[in-house]
């Protein structure tokens, strides 16, 4: 396996990022806005209803990043390019920070309305395992140092753990459905769907934003990482003690 | 085929050698099952409720030991780089482990299975279902494990490297096998563990042609 392009960092991916995240901040505290003071109170939740406008936006775009990962992990195989290295180590760290984040303001939706943290509901579940799946991948990737060996694995660990996605949701279904069954009706009146749409649309610039930044930084790190070392650096880290008296 | 056929030969004939290696981790096991049932006290019922599930957390965890175990010849004297100059195909030595540490997980759940009875007196009127489940179950341990065994052998942090990554994947390996082995062990009116038994299948299905495909991008040099 042969991999000779070195990764060409964008320099201009920072400009792109911030005026990304500039767009997402501005339609997060529109979406937000209507969503909190004009969006009507849910029948039977009440108040509690209202992090819907972050939770479902949220859930829409993590599994939108991790779908990316998965292509980033495929295109690195086939194509043998840096630059999905980069965007497979962003896409991963961006889908599992929003996993979590999925999963803390489920809960937190959870305590007054099923009176629990934690419910052992199917979407629920595989996103907790989801999860754990990841952060096995980064993982990884902390534990390997050559870049060439780091980019195969995890592209392979993201194969992987993705194709386990569909198995573990359908079994986690099933495996409660012989239990109860949790009912949740997904019918959204049209007031509600302004403020929804328009934090789906800051989320996803979010991650976005997120994404371009953090392929950039994995990019420059590897480009430090692949390129020959200086000729005197390497005699001053061959001969550390003889450096003054030459 | 030859090529597995000595693959596996080989894997056996070193698992053979190192028995006394396997013996431990199946002390272990036992171990396992034995502390997890001070979790939970000396209630009979409640223990019999939860054996099926106790069985495979045991298994799992053991399955990680002996995993990590079947890469070290060929970690230790670079072996693997030996097996490639050959020439060796990746796919047929991945078949080849996989294979070796089905066989090794297998009989891993079968030494478990007396110490589940003595300590858990569950009811073994379906014993031949159970070691069918045991079958699937372990097969579809072993496959993806085989494959990371193959990553974390070469890595520092392999200890927690590997149920880092194998645990959350083979979860509904865990959910299928223990619901399929509770069904038989505690009765099944419904007769579900069939349907469990399919999934264990369709994971296998999914995974052993999967890591065989990729098991050569991740020994290349």
């Amino acid at each position: 396996m042969s991999v000779d392009l070195l990764p060409r960092p964008n320099p201009r991916a920072p400009l792109i990022a911030s005026g990304l995240i500039a767009v997402s901040v501005v339609l997060l505290a529109i979406g937000s806005y209507i969503g909190l003071f004009h969006a009507p109170p849910e029948h039977f939740m009440g108040d509690v209803q209202r992090i819907m406008y972050v939770h479902v936006p949220t859930a829409w775009t993590a599994m939108l990043v991790l779908v990316v990962a998965f292509v980033c992990a495929i295109a690195f195989l086939f194509s043998q390019r840096w630059k999905w290295d980069a965007w497979l180590e962003a896409s991963i760290e961006v889908g599992v920070l929003l996993a979590l984040l999925l999963c803390v303001q489920g809960s937190i939706w959870a305590k007054p309305t099923w009176g629990v943290w934690w419910d052992w509901d199917p979407r629920l579940t595989s996103t907790a395992v989801l999860c754990f799946a990841f952060l096995g991948v980064l993982a990884l990737r902390r534990f390997v140092e050559d870049p060439l060996k780091r980019a195969t694995w995890s592209a392979v660990a993201t194969i992987i753990a993705a194709a386990d996605v569909p198995i573990v949701y359908m079994s986690v279904k099933w495996w409660n459905s012989l239990h109860q069954t949790q009912s949740t009706p997904q019918t959204v009146a049209s007031s509600m769907v302004t403020p929804l749409r328009i934090n789906a649309f800051g989320i996803l610039f979010l991650a976005a934003g997120f994404l371009v930044l953090r392929s950039h930084l994995a990019q420059r790190r590897l480009a430090g990482e692949l390129a020959p070392p200086l000729p005197e650096r390497a005699e001053a880290h061959v001969q550390p003690t003889l450096g003054g008296a030459s | 085929m030859s090529q597995l056929v000595a693959a596996l030969r080989k894997d056996l004939l070193l698992s053979w050698r190192s028995r006394a290696q396997a013996a431990a981790v199946v002390v272990f096991g036992a171990t396992a099952l034995l502390l997890l049932s001070f979790a939970v006290g000396p209630n009979a019922a409640a223990l019999r409720q939860l054996a099926g599930g106790f069985l495979w957390v045991a298994l799992l965890f053991s399955s990680t030991l002996a995993l990590a175990e079947s890469f070290r010849a060929e970690t230790e004297q670079k072996g693997m780089e030996g097996l490639l100059l050959l020439p060796a195909n990746p796919v047929s030595l991945f078949y080849g482990k996989a294979l070796a540490n089905w066989l090794q997980l297998m009989l891993m759940g079968m030494g478990l299975l007396p110490v589940l009875i003595v300590l858990y007196d569950p009811d073994l009127g379906r014993l031949w279902e159970l070691c069918g489940i045991l079958l699937l179950g372990t097969a579809g341990l072993s496959a993806p494990g085989t494959l990371y065994a193959g990553m974390a052998a070469q890595v520092r942090a392999q200890q927690v490297l590997l149920p880092l990554l194998l645990f959350p994947l083979v979860v509904p390996v865990l959910l299928a096998a223990v619901k399929a082995s509770s069904l038989l062990l505690l009765g099944d009116p419904m007769g579900q563990a069939g349907s469990w038994a399919l999934l264990l299948l369709a994971f296998n299905g999914i995974y052993w042609p999967l890591c065989g495909l990729l098991f050569g991008t991740v020994i290349e040099e």
